[in-house]
């Protein structure tokens, strides 16, 4: 059951992403191109995926997920180096090509090679970063 | 590729199409939609819970995307399946690598941290956005009009 709902979940995240625009490079960067020709789409689709997870966490308090387990605990509010530095990290690729984690997989059936290379380099990023902390903490 | 037109309509449309798979990954699930935490933690692979249910979500967002362009064929008004991805493979594997390491890093990215972290008022959520945005478009800024570069 965890594996289809996980496998439905995945696949609205998909068409989310593709019917958006976020698989986009040219909209991924004019977002961030504030000095050029910025394009405001990227603003309505954080927007409209924060409205109904603002519900869903409303919905978590005194219950349990539908398929058991806890719910993921609140994290812990210290803003350390690695959150910073790695979020600049990643904001500086995201916009070298315009591709973040979710649409690099959700377009890899279009993207062609160079968004296969680009998966591909992006993984072995992750399993570097797994190589240096061997306690790793779930997603 | 300028301007808004109907654009910001199938951003609002995908995003709530994204906001509802999050939800449902966390109530039913009771997980965090974070892309690059159940990719991160799958290619970490030992140590981990529940690799399948991971797997499962990656095949799913590779798999519909890939199966609504085959079902384009009906000629519903969909937008693109379109990367414009550059050809640049310094730019590509640099951007990878970059993305790589700093999402795994911050222990989230723009779903992570942007949708489900925002969204529960995360002060962690709220710094990763506010830091990779400006990372971003400082970037941008010196990439394409300072040096012309991108």
């Amino acid at each position: 059951m965890r594996n289809v709902s996980a496998l439905l979940a995945g696949a609205l995240f998909g068409l989310g992403l593709w019917a958006s625009g976020m698989t986009n490079t040219a909209k991924v960067q004019g977002w961030l191109d504030v000095l050029g020709n910025w394009d405001a789409t990227l603003a309505f689709v954080l927007g409209g995926a924060i409205l109904p997870m603002l519900l869903a966490w409303r919905l978590t308090k005194g219950r349990r997920p539908a398929l058991g387990g806890n719910f993921p605990s609140r994290p812990d509010t210290v803003l350390d180096a690695r959150l910073i530095g790695g979020s600049a990290l990643f904001g500086a690729g995201w916009v070298l090509v315009g591709l973040c984690p979710g649409p690099a997989l959700a377009s890899l059936s279009y993207g062609g090679v160079e968004g296969l290379v680009f998966l591909a380099a992006m993984s072995v990023g992750m399993i570097g970063v797994n190589f240096t902390r061997r306690e790793v903490v779930p997603a | 590729m300028t301007g808004l037109h109907f654009d910001w309509l199938w951003g609002l449309a995908g995003g709530l199409t994204i906001g509802v798979a999050a939800a449902m990954y966390l109530l039913i699930n009771g997980r965090i939609m974070g892309a690059s935490g159940i990719l991160g933690g799958l290619l970490a692979w030992e140590g981990h819970r529940s690799p399948y249910e991971r797997l499962a979500f990656i095949v799913g967002l590779v798999g519909a995307p890939a199966l609504a362009l085959f079902l384009q064929g009906v000629q519903l008004p969909t937008p693109q399946a379109f990367t414009g991805i550059t050809s640049d493979s310094a730019v590509i594997l640099a951007g990878g690598l970059l993305v790589g390491i700093g999402t795994r890093m911050a222990n989230g990215c723009t779903s992570g941290h942007g949708v489900c972290g925002m969204s529960r008022f995360s002060q962690r959520g709220f710094a990763a956005v506010a830091t990779f945005l400006a990372a971003g478009m400082a970037t941008m800024a010196i990439l394409r009009h300072g040096l012309g570069l991108i």
